[in-house]
């Protein structure tokens, strides 16, 4: 009779890792990428040197990254098979968090530029007021 | 069939040891609470998305009032998000020193993960009562009641983060590292890191874009 295969284990969100060197290294390069990235953000946001119609998209990539740089070095959020719930319920957030705002954004910018009020309204408005 | 080849099978629950979970049942509350506290900061930053959406679709709603880059200062901006990653780090190192039952290790560590999420909420605070005083409170425009709601929804998390340290902090010392302090620990340090990934968020799109020439 074979062994039953031991099933992956799994871990708890945030839990370091087992050894000592490999925990505090982890979180030393996670903040050092943190503070790469906030720099290199502050300083986009900052220099005349960039083509200014992609800054605000340069910048949100950025902040992208460093909340990946969060998930792994931070939480410790892995695509390892010990890692599945962990990664499955965060994409599931993810897609929420993307359609409620992309969602809004779109549909809202359409609403304020298509159902504003119109000239003759705003004008009454102004005579009555 | 049997009563014993029926449970082997999970259809049975009496004197079955299978919960329908796989061979060993259910995981250990190590792994569950956790798991459980993780979909909650996850359903806490879809409430936060809903705020940023909201901010977003209100940010140029000023009313004539003052905009953005009227508001902002980005030094201030810095030195938040410089307390609040050293805070989120030290909180690892807290985390490592529970896990080898260090107690005084921990304690450091927790007060000085307070005590930098402290000097991010003065900042905070300042800066809020500066932008009132200028009568730039949320009253003032739909931007501004967003700009507050969101970032003031921030602030209250890490003002009940805070809270939390101090509380884990005294347990820790009167119960020693009994394995529910620490799952309460672990909870605590996730909830402290998602309060870091919100703040990177807040500062590029509120402070950064916002303050953009």
């Amino acid at each position: 009779m074979t062994q039953p295969q031991p099933e992956p284990r799994n871990v708890a969100p945030g839990e370091p890792h087992d050894s000592m060197l490999s925990e505090t290294l982890s979180y030393i390069v996670g903040l050092g990428l943190a503070l790469l990235l906030t720099g290199v953000s502050f300083w986009v946001a900052s220099t005349t040197s960039l083509w200014g119609p992609g800054v605000a998209t340069g910048l949100v990539v950025l902040a992208i990254a460093q909340m990946g740089v969060h998930l792994v070095f931070f939480l410790h959020i892995t695509s390892g098979p010990d890692n599945t719930n962990n990664v499955l319920a965060l994409a599931f957030g993810v897609l929420i968090v993307f359609l409620v705002m992309i969602g809004t954004i779109w549909i809202m910018g359409h609403m304020n530029s298509n159902m504003g009020p119109s000239p003759e309204i705003m004008n009454l408005q102004t005579q009555r007021g | 069939m049997t009563t014993s080849e029926a449970s082997a099978i999970g259809l049975t629950h009496g004197g079955s040891e299978d919960t329908g979970l796989g061979n060993r049942g259910p995981q250990s509350k190590s792994i569950v609470v956790p798991y459980g506290f993780w979909l909650f900061v996850l359903s806490d930053m879809v409430l936060f998305s809903a705020l940023f959406a909201t901010y977003a679709s209100l940010v140029h709603a000023t009313d004539g009032g003052p905009v953005t880059s009227q508001l902002f200062d980005r030094t201030n901006v810095a030195i938040e998000t410089l307390a609040l990653l050293i805070s989120s780090f030290i909180c690892g190192l807290a985390m490592i020193a529970a896990k080898r039952k260090e107690m005084l290790w921990t304690q450091i560590f927790l007060f000085f993960t307070g005590l930098f999420g402290f000097v991010f909420l003065l900042i905070e605070i300042k800066e809020f009562a500066g932008m009132v005083a200028i009568g730039a409170g949320p009253q003032r425009s739909a931007f501004l009641s967003a700009f507050f709601t969101l970032v003031g929804c921030h602030g209250a998390h890490v003002t009940a983060g805070l809270l939390w340290i101090g509380t884990m902090m005294a347990q820790i010392w009167a119960k020693g590292f009994q394995p529910h302090i620490t799952r309460r620990l672990l909870c605590l340090s996730v909830f402290w890191h998602a309060l870091d990934i919100i703040w990177v968020a807040i500062f590029t799109i509120v402070y950064l874009i916002g303050t953009l020439p």
